[in-house]
């Protein structure tokens, strides 16, 4: 198995509330075997979709977690073969813990 | 779980009342939140606009539930005191099925009997009709999805909802791009069938034996490959409009089927012995000039006189005195939001080639026209050079083609010298694609490098390949 991306949208300690208004975000890389080999938070100058779904792109990231999208681009994304969890709300850490437990679905409100 | 407890109204009325019966009565989004911003109770309203349920709200931070953008910028409840009067604001939230709601926002402290907050009431007002209803405004001079404030439109627009309101047949002439299909769909949405379906079959796009099974329907086992009951176009429009366009391209065998519907309002479906008596309004329409293919034995002369109960005749655009420049903002507006762009206007030169042309396409080929350009305008003003070349080849407005007596006959026939240029702006799509090609080709299938080619977004330029199929 390949090494896999992920990233989540932030604001402070939370999944940022809308993909489109996030300034912060965390790319967390894996290991074949699930286990964290980097974490890298990014902080943009200002906040903009179409800039968060190039940066999807050009990092290699595989899995997106984030609360609230817009439809055209989770249509975008998901046509380019990236897996989204939407809407899911809560702090970052946990949402990574649950993707790594395999727990983790679209929707899911895990508290803040 | 002392959120979760039902909260009760106590001492207003004889009786507790049920504060969430209440609220969820009332036809706006209402939230309850507490000092920490978080959610005590929302009622239905709410629920509908967000997309999340009571149970999963409850104590989680409003701003993560209603996801707005006032909320992320600007939280107006981190700025209030006990003094803050109610706090009114536009913005906008995305709710669970990813849709962007235009919503207005008030928020209120509540206080206890001493004066102290503690906690916030949040309404929240859908914007979406409003919106839709100021875009109505705006358009004034428009009837349904037609715009014009020429006299020869007027009338039209005056007329429309007198020819709705009978069940005669309806015959909407007019060149390619005057609008023929609009102004049908206006007539049923305007008459007494808008609850039932509005049909549209296009009478030159299919094969003649094909044609027939698609209006009037066949019994299984009545041909081979019939291989089930099809109930046919005119079955399905019973109780509502069937609008025939390109009437003028019917088969003349078929013509006297519909020359029998017309009288007797009885469909038989291929291979069937029973009739079916279908409560259908007929519309048709067409750019041929149906008087002349009388003349000529193409139609049929009681056909044409069943249908010419009603007559609409649409003007072309070259006609419409200053509708051009009606239109042109129109779509300016309309583009600039569908494109993203910010383009103001046109420049004085682009503006006289575009008032100077003879428009053989009609209103279809100057949307054409100002979606070319803006594509390829990158400032804010649509120049010379962002028009399609193919315009200053074409011949300028020939006075003599409009009053020449002999042109009655041809009158909503493209005239021959402009054929070729019809042929030009009705491909635009097949334009569109071959530049969004070229651009990938050039970016060397770079699309974020295409796009700044084309001079468009990467997402205008991913829907448009995927719009194309290119991919």
């Amino acid at each position: 198995m390949m090494r896999q991306k992920l990233l989540i949208p932030l604001m402070g300690d939370d999944i940022a509330p809308r993909f489109d208004l996030a300034t912060e975000a965390v790319i967390i890389s894996f290991d074949p075997e699930w286990n964290e080999e980097e974490e890298k938070i990014l902080v943009f100058s200002q906040a903009s979709a179409e800039d968060l779904c190039h940066l999807i792109l050009t990092e290699g990231i595989k899995v997106v977690i984030c609360s609230a999208i817009e439809e055209e681009y989770y249509h975008y994304l998901t046509w380019k073969k990236i897996k989204i969890f939407d809407s899911v709300i809560g702090i970052w850490k946990k949402a990574t813990e649950s993707f790594k437990e395999g727990t983790l679905t679209a929707g899911t409100i895990l508290g803040n | 779980m002392k959120h979760l407890s039902i909260p009760l109204i106590k001492n207003l009325t004889e009786f507790t009342i049920s504060l969430e019966s209440m609220i969820d009565n009332i036809p706006m989004g209402i939230s309850v939140v507490d000092r920490q911003r978080k959610i005590i109770l929302i009622n239905r309203s709410f629920e509908a606009l967000t997309g999340f349920s009571k149970k999963e709200v409850i104590g989680i931070s409003c701003g993560h539930i209603l996801r707005s953008k006032q909320c992320i910028k600007n939280c107006p409840i981190l700025t209030m005191d006990e003094n803050s009067e109610l706090a009114c604001n536009e913005s906008d939230i995305i709710n669970k099925d990813r849709q962007l709601i235009p919503v207005r926002l008030n928020v209120a402290s509540l206080k206890n009997v001493n004066g102290e907050i503690e906690g916030y009431i949040e309404t929240i007002e859908d914007l979406r009709a409003i919106r839709e209803l100021d875009t109505q405004i705006r358009h004034a001079f428009t009837f349904a999805h037609l715009i014009g404030h020429s006299p020869q439109m007027e009338r039209i627009f005056k007329i429309i909802p007198v020819f709705a309101q009978s069940d005669s047949s309806v015959l909407i002439t007019g060149e390619t791009g005057t609008g023929k299909d609009m102004i049908a769909e206006a007539i049923h949405q305007a008459s007494n069938r808008s609850k039932g379906t509005f049909v549209k079959i296009n009478c030159g796009a299919l094969p003649e034996n094909l044609l027939e099974s698609e209006l009037f329907g066949h019994q299984k086992g009545s041909f081979t490959g019939a291989i089930e009951n099809k109930p046919g176009r005119f079955r399905l429009a019973h109780n509502g409009t069937l609008y025939l366009t390109e009437i003028g391209d019917l088969p003349l065998t078929l013509q006297v089927k519909i020359l029998t519907f017309l009288d007797d309002q009885v469909i038989h479906p291929i291979g069937s012995t029973k009739g079916f008596q279908a409560n259908v309004r007929i519309i048709a329409g067409t750019h041929r000039n149906l008087e002349k293919m009388v003349k000529e034995g193409k139609f049929r002369a009681d056909l044409l006189f069943r249908l010419n109960v009603v007559r609409i005749h649409l003007p072309p655009l070259r006609e419409r005195e200053n509708d051009t420049g009606l239109l042109l903002d129109h779509f300016l507006n309309l583009l600039n939001t569908k494109l993203n762009k910010k383009v103001r206007g046109l420049s004085v030169a682009a503006l006289k080639t575009l008032h100077n042309y003879y428009y053989p396409g009609n209103v279809r080929e100057l949307r054409n026209i100002i979606e070319y350009a803006m594509n390829v305008c990158q400032g804010n003003q649509v120049e010379l050079e962002h028009l399609p070349t193919y315009l200053f080849g074409a011949k300028l407005i020939i006075e003599e083609s409009v009053s020449n007596p002999e042109s009655e006959t041809t009158i909503y026939q493209t005239p021959p010298e402009v054929q070729e240029t019809t042929r030009q702006s009705q491909t635009w799509s097949e334009m569109e694609k071959n530049m969004i090609l070229d651009a990938l080709s050039k970016a060397r299938g770079k699309r974020s490098k295409a796009a700044e080619i084309l001079g468009c977004g990467r997402s205008t330029l991913w829907r448009k390949i995927k719009k194309y199929k290119i991919m």
